[in-house]
């Protein structure tokens, strides 16, 4: 989807606000949001349904709201979809369909544990062997998919060169829909600053960024 | 509070900017704490997560995790050339040497600041970050004028955060469109041969380690 969320190259945000000594959190109802992402993403959705679903926002709700106000429109957003509440159990904050699931929450002690481990995306595949090696000249396809992806609009139609392959992970364009996981190889992938930005940029600078082989073609 | 002055100073007659969360009216506030307690009592009371699950996994974010793990990595890679080598070929293995690892740093890469070479992390489609090194990103990471600028213009960027680069140093942006995390590895500063390791680890910083900074020797 070409929304505001991609952001890459625009200059019409002016300068960085930064703040000495930042809290981790800045009011209650952000301690308590992010944990409730955390632990209620699996039965709200994958990770990717839940970028979706921020990405989803009204674009000028979007650039005027906080990080973590994006994280509560996505919850709710995907709580409905998904079934667990209804919109009038949100307005409302009465339960009114409770039971019914078999799985049990997860006790406290679990969560270090998830929090050491993660939850790895790549994938064990005997399919997919990498396309592309090291020091392969591609090209980022220009694509403009309505739903989710991670290939910014920066690098579409853009050259660059593979730099390393990094193995194979889910694939968040069709994960963040209906399509599932569809592993595929996932290149870090180098361009020169020049041949995105133009001649205004330093002639030695360069752009890394991951792209997964579906983003990708080969530049003869 | 001097913050918030300075904060002020350079927007004379501004309103709050929301996307700065300490800046939101109490009113704004109030809006967003409703609307959370909510959606948290509704998915407590069907039963997908419990009140002590939650509060177990906000602290563990707000206390056990930050920049002093990165910090930790980075000294020990100053001191030890074979860790060092470690960390840069398989960062996610060296760093879960020291104990550091899990959400959000599954996958990690850590790139090498050099005199020649300044690396810079960003993510402009959203705010990935390594929190088992770095812990939870500050504002202005997230913030759309860093996600944007970083890319088109990091010299820039770098500049607004005192960080003046010369022409002959390759810049290196790395933009976190997938599920790989970054960490810059920043250069040993001069005059800091004497130190130890645990000396080191107090002057490693959380934007050096995001390559916005240098690590300098401070008083």
């Amino acid at each position: 989807m070409n929304g505001v969320h991609d952001m890459g190259g625009m200059t019409c945000f002016g300068s960085i606000l930064r703040e000495e000594d930042e809290p981790v959190f800045h009011a209650g109802w952000e301690r308590q949001v992010f944990p409730l992402a955390m632990l209620a993403l699996g039965d709200l959705g994958t990770i990717d349904e839940y970028r979706h679903a921020i990405e989803r926002m009204d674009p000028a709700h979007y650039l005027s709201s906080s990080y973590y106000e994006h994280w509560l429109a996505a919850l709710e957003t995907l709580a409905v979809e998904k079934g667990v509440c209804t919109q009038e159990e949100l307005t409302t904050g009465i339960a009114q369909i409770i039971g019914g699931r078999t799985k049990p929450p997860l006790p406290p002690e679990v969560v270090p544990v998830i929090a050491r481990q993660g939850i790895p995306a790549s994938r064990q595949t005997d399919r997919n062997t990498p396309r592309f090696k090291p020091g392969d000249r591609v090209r980022a396809r220009n694509l403009n998919p309505s739903g989710h992806t991670r290939l910014p609009r920066y690098v579409r139609g853009k050259p660059g060169v593979i730099d390393s392959v990094h193995g194979t992970f889910v694939y968040p364009d069709t994960n963040a829909h209906d399509g599932g996981e569809q592993p595929q190889p996932l290149y870090s992938v180098r361009f020169d600053a020049v041949e995105l930005w133009g001649p205004a940029a330093v002639g030695r600078d360069s752009l890394y960024i991951d792209l997964w082989e579906d983003y990708l073609e080969n530049d003869e | 509070m001097s913050t918030e002055h300075e904060h002020d100073h350079d927007h004379h007659n501004a309103p709050p900017d929301p996307r700065v969360e300490k800046h939101l009216t109490p009113e704004q506030t109030q809006v967003l704490e409703a609307r959370v307690k909510t959606l948290e009592s509704l998915l407590i009371a069907k039963g997908l997560v419990t009140a002590d699950t939650l509060a177990r996994f906000a602290e563990i974010y707000e206390h056990d995790l930050g920049p002093m793990n990165g910090a930790k990595v980075v000294a020990r890679a100053w001191v030890d050339p074979a860790y060092k080598q470690r960390l840069l070929a398989d960062a996610t293995a060296a760093i879960g040497e020291l104990g550091f690892g899990g959400l959000q740093g599954e996958h990690m890469v850590v790139v090498e600041n050099t005199p020649q070479v300044h690396n810079m992390v960003v993510c402009t489609l959203c705010s990935c970050y390594p929190w088992p090194v770095l812990g939870l990103p500050p504002v202005w990471y997230k913030s759309a004028p860093y996600r944007s600028r970083s890319v088109i213009d990091p010299r820039g960027v770098l500049r607004e955060f005192g960080v003046e680069l010369d022409e002959s140093v390759e810049v290196r942006v790395w933009d976190s469109s997938a599920e790989i995390r970054y960490m810059v590895l920043p250069e040993r500063p001069n005059g800091t041969e004497q130190m130890n390791e645990e000396e080191l680890v107090k002057l490693v910083t959380r934007d050096a380690m995001i390559g916005v900074a240098k690590v300098s020797v401070r008083e």
